[in-house]
């Protein structure tokens, strides 16, 4: 073992036995507790917890190599993940926490006075929840595959152990306390070595404002050589955008308006004691969210630059070290086509799909020993007929930045805890939304009205077992369409739920039919627009054939307006809703 | 404060200044979002943060809008702080309840 894993291996074997220790010292004794956490938890506590639940395994991981390869582009994660909160935060946060029952289904059962909103609430909250927690499960393997180079199954099977412990025995209330806990070693985790990377690269070791600063003292803005660099070799400059307006409109406002729908976030709002809190929660929950989230866009370009400069036109001999530590675990491809020995790393594709995968991604020559003439694994796939010769996982950015910057092996440990931290955080909210569902929405409202709260409390936590089994399966053999549906149920969720929890606090005549037909026909569109798209009739997906040229990734946005529209139609058309709901209404409009 | 208390008109009252600061706040959250980091983001372009290697409309994209809404958020616990306490009573505990 070397020294990188003994690290590795010290500093995540730390974190989870203080999140095991923990979740022993706030277990949960009652429904309240392992719901809601007793709604007795700290504003500031719950800020950390929400942004912990909040920023997923791809917020850490993935993000700032999204953004790195994409530019301007890439705004629509920034905005769209933090511009959600806003919403969450005004429009949401402070009347279902004065509405101060456990769930989001159970709001719209009640405001809805219908069993059917019930069921069809639960029914978008448990499909949302799965698709989210599959992919953290992914997440968790990946970070142990590559940093501890044990199989990514095993990986799994420990994550779902140590999530499996917490979130049974401690329900929320150990959930939340895991994820304060949580919240700090991933921002930690993150923060370090961007400090260390911007004040090597602009002389400043605040990122977001190295971020605007000189590169290395040349007297150029990091920002304007950058534009030079990749527009030299082929791409759009850096701080230009390629995509549409109206497209880039789309999918920012669809992934606003999802991330404020998605229910494993806003019933964390449940569990703090008064409405005053919850707000101020949500102002801390934003800013604990900012610190990363302005980062991560000065981490794309430092880590952008700092490629372009090392690898294009290096010979292979010369590459740094990363690069071929790196290239052993597949995140990095070179297929030197034209056989001169330099990395020649331009825009396009470097070599085709091969059969049976959905996506490009390099297959290797697996024999021992059998190598390229300069020492590169040698790349399988069919070259394609441009000069690029490099392929880069995204995913590096954030996983390589320690070693690009050079820092001491502690922090590469450091980086590989901090990514089991936000999958950890994340898929325990999932997994508790999911039991909250399955018990308290589905036996307990729906079916069985007359059960014990003590039996309530068990049938939670076998919920909770039993969904962490079906995840940890789902971690395991994926199934394709989960990949693909993730990058989805943020359009799902903004077509289906938000409208109704809007309309629902703003409006008192909202009727059940206008609701749930608007939720229908909402999920329905977007649904079969993307399932067309992606699955029925993958070649036709490009700008001539969308919807106004709107991708699937934004058509979320138009399925929320639809939502609104029959809503409000065919709520003129029916009766206005019992008295008991407009005082409900007016109470939840007036804090406590 | 119990609900008892409060009457339709007070209530009503309460309602009518809390979706108004809500709809200023969310007017200008469209406004750095959509406007400046999407809509008007190439004319934006043009300008520069003195100083920094910023272009203006790059930069509400990426970091601006950010702490733009941070700061909303902040304004708006403040705002529904103060409209409690005018329009309602006084709760128990401190102004900003942490």
């Amino acid at each position: 073992m070397d020294p990188i894993q003994q690290w590795t291996l010290g500093i995540v074997l730390a974190t989870f036995i203080l999140y095991i220790g923990i979740a022993v010292w706030s277990r949960a004794s009652s429904t309240s507790e392992f719901f809601v956490a007793g709604k007795g938890v700290p504003a500031v506590a719950n800020g950390m917890a929400t942004a912990a639940d909040w920023m997923s395994a791809a917020s850490f991981i993935s993000m700032a190599g999204i953004i790195a390869f994409s530019g301007r582009d890439g705004s629509r994660y920034l905005m769209g993940w933090t511009g959600g909160y806003v919403l969450l935060a005004l429009l949401l946060a402070p009347y279902l926490r004065k509405f101060g029952k456990f769930t989001v289904p159970d709001f719209v059962g009640d405001r809805y006075y219908s069993g059917t909103a019930r069921v069809v609430a639960i029914i978008c909250a448990i499909f949302i929840s799965f698709t989210y927690v599959c992919g953290q499960m992914q997440g968790v393997g990946i970070v142990f595959a590559r940093f501890l180079k044990v199989d990514v199954n095993l990986g799994v099977a420990i994550g779902m152990l140590i999530v499996f412990f917490y979130a049974v025995m401690g329900g929320m209330k150990g959930i939340t306390y895991t994820q304060v806990a949580q919240y700090c070693v991933l921002i930690f985790a993150f923060m370090v070595p961007a400090f260390f990377i911007s004040f090597q690269f602009a002389g400043n070791p605040i990122p977001q404002l190295g971020f605007g600063g000189e590169y290395k003292d040349s007297g150029q803005f990091i920002l304007d050589r950058l534009d030079g660099l990749t527009e030299q070799l082929g791409f759009t400059p850096y701080t230009s955008g390629g995509l549409t307006t109206i497209n880039l409109f789309c999918i920012t406002a669809a992934l606003m308006f999802g991330t404020a729908g998605l229910p494993h976030v806003i019933v964390r709002f449940y569990t703090v004691k008064k409405v005053k809190a919850a707000r101020t929660s949500a102002f801390w929950a934003l800013l604990f969210i900012a610190i990363l989230y302005t980062a991560a866009p000065s981490v794309a370009v430092f880590a952008r630059t700092n490629m372009i400069d090392t690898i294009s036109g290096t010979a292979y001999k010369d590459a740094p070290s990363w690069f071929k530590n790196w290239e052993e675990t597949g995140l990095v491809a070179w297929l030197d086509k034209n056989g001169d020995g330099r990395i020649n790393y331009l825009s396009g594709s470097p070599f085709e799909i091969s059969a049976g995968d959905t996506k490009l991604k390099p297959r290797f020559e697996l024999t021992e020993g059998k190598r390229g003439p300069h020492g590169q694994r040698l790349v399988l796939n069919a070259p394609t007929d441009n000069e690029n010769e490099l392929l880069v996982d995204r995913d590096i950015m954030v996983l390589a930045n320690p070693e690009i910057a050079g820092l001491p092996t502690w922090v590469i440990g450091l980086v590989a805890a901090g990514g089991l931290a936000a999958a950890l955080s994340t898929a325990a909210g999932l997994l508790l939304v999911i039991s909250t569902a399955f018990a308290h929405d589905l036996v307990k409202k729906t079916f069985k009205p007359e059960l014990s709260d003590k039996d309530e409390l068990k049938l939670a936590r076998i919920g909770a077992g039993v969904a962490v089994v079906i995840a940890g399966y789902f971690g395991m053999n994926p199934p394709g369409f989960v990949a693909q549906v993730v990058a989805f149920a943020f359009g799902l969720a903004a077509s289906s739920f938000f409208p109704a929890i809007i309309l629902g606090i703003f409006s008192k005549r909202v009727t059940k039919e206008g609701a749930i037909s608007g939720m229908i026909v909402g999920i329905a569109f977007t649904a079969l627009y993307i399932v067309y798209f992606k699955f029925i009739n993958p070649s036709a997906n490009s700008e001539e054939n969308w919807f106004l040229g709107i991708s699937p990734e934004g058509i979320g946005t138009v399925g929320m307006v639809l939502n609104l529209v029959v809503t409000l139609v065919i709520t003129k058309f029916t009766p206005p809703p019992p008295e008991e709901v407009r005082k409900l209404v007016e109470r939840i409009r007036l804090p406590e | 404060m119990s609900e008892s208390e409060v009457s339709p008109e007070k209530a009503a009252h309460y309602w009518r200044r809390n979706v108004r600061l809500v709809s200023i706040l969310l007017a200008i959250w469209f406004l750095v979002s959509y406007g400046c980091g999407i809509l008007f983001v190439d004319w934006l372009d043009q300008f520069r943060i003195p100083g920094t290697g910023f272009k203006l409309g790059f930069w509400f994209a990426q970091q601006g809008s950010i702490f733009v809404f941070v700061v909303l958020i902040a304004v708006y616990v403040i705002g529904m702080n103060r409209i409690d306490k005018e329009v309602a009573h006084e709760e128990e505990g401190t102004d900003f309840d942490i």
